[in-house]
């Protein structure tokens, strides 16, 4: 992370000393700022369960930035998922954002590319929305909807109910994917900000192939669904 | 003690001799070093550590003034921070004028920076005036730059840095100017209490953690057992009903103040909590204290346990006398008070921050053996639908605090309804539900001919601008540039912020007995000096993104935005609408702003006016300073965006 970041604040700096025109401030009212986001980072309590990792970063101004999302999950060298979202991200209404741009799933192999067209911001009821369309090679289209929201039962002890679901238009056997709704996830994470900024929390993960890609899963022999009681970490900066 | 011999401490009829101050001030300083070092080597029972430590003003005199910016690490809460200090003093010194006299300041930059120094509230040159971009230059690194201006008035103002966020960091200092006649105001003994927040965090991070979190020091957020309580009280039904709007809108209606008691520590003097700020009386004594808020971000309800409160002057300008239990200030607000403790005790000068997350502390007491009980902070208060603005029609009547102050905005007995002045209003387009309507009672409106007694109807303007004084009677325009992700509240029909006590202070009369200052009160002590109808009015509304933290006026940030254009020697009004969730503090530069409190003939003149949410406020301004000028909100970390630059030609 700090080999990442040093670069970054490098181009801010840069970045601010060339755009400061405004003599009243320094204090800019839009100053180029950079964010790490590790949302999840986080480990099942059992033995042989996976280590996911999911985390967004950000460089930019208050309207317009430039916007990593990685998720990866790990349980051994056969069994991993590393996707990578570059995207640039424009604000388009007071809570929206739209995000467009490119992914790649390096693992499993072989690797695959997108274009990504998503919107991401907060909806009425507090509802935290990640929605994205990919097209991907050879006519392959995915849906992505993610959505979570804090419940605070205190200032700092934060109950935090998430839900993802994907959807393929096209069969993609090689790694397992079948068309039409192919997994959902729900999840269960209660987090104490020590600080802001830092968060330890323990969680419940439960997630479920559907329709064909189950069919896939399943004549491979593997399971289908899993459910996790995980430990982690939330922390950006 | 430092305090024992205040060089404040005089009669109002004798003036202090220039050098006596300087001595005292060279004494002070040598004292207040030693007693640090003192610190670090004796144990100090607790008690005689408070007396050492707390520190006073210090004052400078005089017509020539040497100010020198620099860094300093200083030890407010218990670690090390660096300060930017003027004069190695945090606050800076009190500067001490006479009205009538040129005052020549040279200030020495030794930041790596640059820097300013603004007198805020001096009616100057505009060259004079401070501020980097409008004014001059700034002052580089390592230069000195040297203001000099006459001293027109008198009162109590304060300056401070207008660069960068150096003002958060500690960049500020009182001014008070005697006055060349007899000051109206009497009193026998009269202290500065000067109010700040203090945090160990650089404000520049502060600003990048509100960008990337904007309730990031919000502590007081609603919780699920809020809502539990909430159910059970009120059933899950109206629970829901009260609720969906804010989700709807999703915003909080514990959203109070953006930096809180989570990284503040608030001052008084320089002085936290810990180490309170200590000031001298005797029976029978009136007191004058001179209260500056200071602050970067937070607005203070002060009172004093025990006291009565006379306000005399706002703003460093006199007022006719107002007594109070309690008064909201605003960042950048000035107000003088007298006090009159009959016996010899201790009384807490206490200023809670108006989101309830912290206050700063003096003891005025009459001997320093005694110190007063401090208070406990009154409830945080909770946005209602009516501080953003809402359309009557949705609002809950009975639950609304609507005293007199919420109603003023229908109060039609104290508008002068005039034919002109009706023109203006057009009922029909006043977003207005039956429901609201029944909340007015027409028979109580006096059109009478008493009502119309103390009007010229020939000199009323007959079209849509109101009265003189009275404050706008027109339409509220949203332009196409208030659309867009930069602004997330728009308000159609503000209630007026005259008469309103405030957010979290509209129960204290009922509720504590205590009368709260509103600006309705505020009336000039002398005669309206510009006594023209305005010719124009300008509607400004004060607009933002809290999700995105970004701040504007009229949707369009400083960085964008056009000068406001004023003609020498007009007469005009400012119509300020907020339409946001939060109190916006706005200054404007170089000219006074004369606040329509409701009477014509004594028009009480400010240098910061004070936006509550939701609500509208009119102000007049005699453009009679050409030059650039700088207008904005005295929230430091609202300024860079919500920040127009005035030209006055």
């Amino acid at each position: 992370m700090k080999n990442f970041k040093s670069p970054i604040h490098t181009l801010a700096l840069v970045a601010t000393a060339f755009g400061s025109s405004f003599v009243y401030a320094e204090a800019q009212d839009d100053p180029l700022l950079t964010s790490v986001m590790i949302d999840q980072l986080e480990k099942g309590v059992q033995s042989g369960d996976a280590t996911r990792v999911s985390a967004q970063a950000w460089l930019g101004y208050d309207l317009n930035k430039l916007w990593l999302k990685v998720d990866s999950e790990y349980t051994n060298s056969d069994e991993q998922d590393l996707e990578i979202q570059a995207l640039y991200s424009h604000a388009i209404a007071p809570y929206w954002n739209v995000q467009m741009g490119v992914r790649q799933d390096t693992k499993p192999t072989p690797t695959r590319h997108w274009a990504v067209l998503g919107v991401q911001g907060l909806a009425p009821y507090f509802f935290d929305i990640d929605a994205a369309l990919f097209v991907g090679e050879e006519g392959r289209t995915a849906l992505r909807l993610s959505v979570e929201q804090d419940w605070l039962i205190t200032q700092r002890l934060i109950l935090t109910p998430e839900f993802e679901i994907n959807a393929y238009s096209k069969k993609d056997e090689t790694i397992n994917i079948g068309s039409g709704l192919s997994d959902i996830s729900a999840g269960l994470r209660l987090r104490y900000e020590i600080t802001r900024k830092f968060a330890p929390y323990i969680g419940l993960d439960w997630s479920q192939k559907l329709g064909n890609t189950a069919d896939l899963v399943r004549s491979d022999g593997e399971s289908t669904g899993d459910t996790q009681f995980v430990v982690g970490v939330k922390a950006w900066f | 003690m430092t305090q024992s011999k205040s060089p404040l401490d005089r009669s109002n009829k004798q003036a202090q001799p220039a050098f006596a101050n300087k001595v005292l001030s060279r004494r002070q300083f040598v004292f207040g070093a030693s007693a640090i070092l003192a610190l670090t080597t004796i144990p100090f029972s607790k008690n005689a550590l408070a007396n050492t430590m707390a520190q006073s003003l210090t004052p400078l005199s005089g017509k020539v003034f040497e100010l020198t910016i620099d860094y300093k690490t200083v030890n407010i809460t218990g670690e090390p921070a660096r300060a930017t200090v003027i004069n190695q003093l945090l606050p800076g010194p009190l500067l001490r004028w006479k009205e009538g006299d040129t005052v020549t300041l040279r200030v020495k930059n030794n930041l790596d920076h640059d820097t300013s120094l603004h007198w805020h509230g001096m009616i100057l040159p505009t060259g004079m005036d401070g501020v980097p971009g409008l004014s001059f230059k700034g002052i580089k690194p390592g230069e000195t730059f040297e203001y000099q201006f006459p001293v027109k008035q008198s009162g109590t103002y304060w300056y401070h840095s207008h660069s960068g966020f150096q003002e958060q960091t500690g960049a500020y200092g009182a001014i008070v100017i005697d006055p060349e006649e007899a000051d109206p105001v009497v009193f026998d003994r009269e202290h500065v209490v000067m109010l700040s927040d203090w945090s160990n965090e650089a404000p520049e991070s502060i600003y990048a953690n509100l960008k990337k979190q904007s309730d990031y020091y919000n502590y007081h957020e609603r919780t699920m057992s809020d809502l539990f309580s909430d159910i059970k009280t009120q059933g899950l039904v109206n629970t829901w009903k009260a609720r969906s709007m804010w989700n709807q809108q999703r915003m909080s209606d514990r959203d109070i103040s953006d930096v809180t008691g989570a990284t503040y520590t608030y001052l008084m003097n320089g002085n936290s909590p810990a180490q309170p700020w200590q000031a001298l009386f005797k029976a029978g004594e009136k007191v004058r204290l001179r209260v500056i808020n200071s602050s970067a971000m937070t607005i203070f309800d002060v009172r004093i346990p025990g006291l009565k409160m006379t306000v005399v002057a706002s703003d460093g300008q006199n007022i006719q006398p107002v007594i109070v239990d309690e008064f909201r200030i605003g960042v950048a607000e000035v107000y003088d008070v007298i006090v009159e403790p009959e016996v010899d005790n201790a009384y807490c000068f206490f200023a809670q921050s108006i989101d309830r997350s912290g206050y700063a502390i003096g003891n005025l007491t009459s001997d320093y053996a005694l110190s007063a009980k401090v208070p406990t902070m009154d409830p945080m208060p909770i946005l209602t639908h009516g501080d953003m603005g809402m359309n009557m029609e949705h609002m809950d009547h009975s639950k609304m605090p609507m005293g007199e102050g919420a109603m003023q905005g229908m109060d039609h007995s104290k508008m002068p309804m005039g034919e002109g002045a009706m023109q203006g209003m057009d009922h029909s387009k006043m977003p207005m539900g039956e429901g609201a309507m029944q909340g007015m009672d027409h028979s109580k409106m006096p059109m009478s001919e008493d009502a119309m007694q103390g009007m010229d109807h020939s000199k009323m303007p007959m079209g849509v601008l109101g009265v003189a004084g009275y404050g706008s009677n027109s339409d509220i325009k949203h332009l196409d540039s208030e659309s867009g992700p930069q602004v997330d509240m728009r308000v159609d029909t503000p209630k007026s912020g005259l008469n309103d006590p405030g957010i979290g202070l509209r129960d204290h009369q009922e509720k504590y007995h205590r009368k709260v200052l509103t600006y309705a009160d505020i009336k000039g002590l002398h005669a309206t000096r510009d006594t023209r109808q305005p010719s124009r009015e300008i509607q400004l509304h004060l607009t933002g993104n809290m999700d995105r933290y970004m701040w504007s006026i009229n949707g369009i940030k400083f960085a964008d935005s056009e000068p406001l254009e004023l003609t020498y020697g007009e007469r005009l009004r400012i119509t300020l609408i907020n339409d946001t969730m939060m109190i916006h503090p706005m200054h404007l530069h170089g000219m006074w702003s004369e606040l329509e409190t409701g009477d014509p003939d004594y028009i009480p003149r400010k240098h910061t006016v004070m936006v509550q949410p939701g609500s509208k406020i009119s102000y007049l301004v005699t453009a009679d300073a050409l030059g650039q000028w700088a207008y904005h909100c005295h929230l430091l970390y609202h300024m860079p965006g919500m920040f127009r630059k005035v030209v006055v030609k």
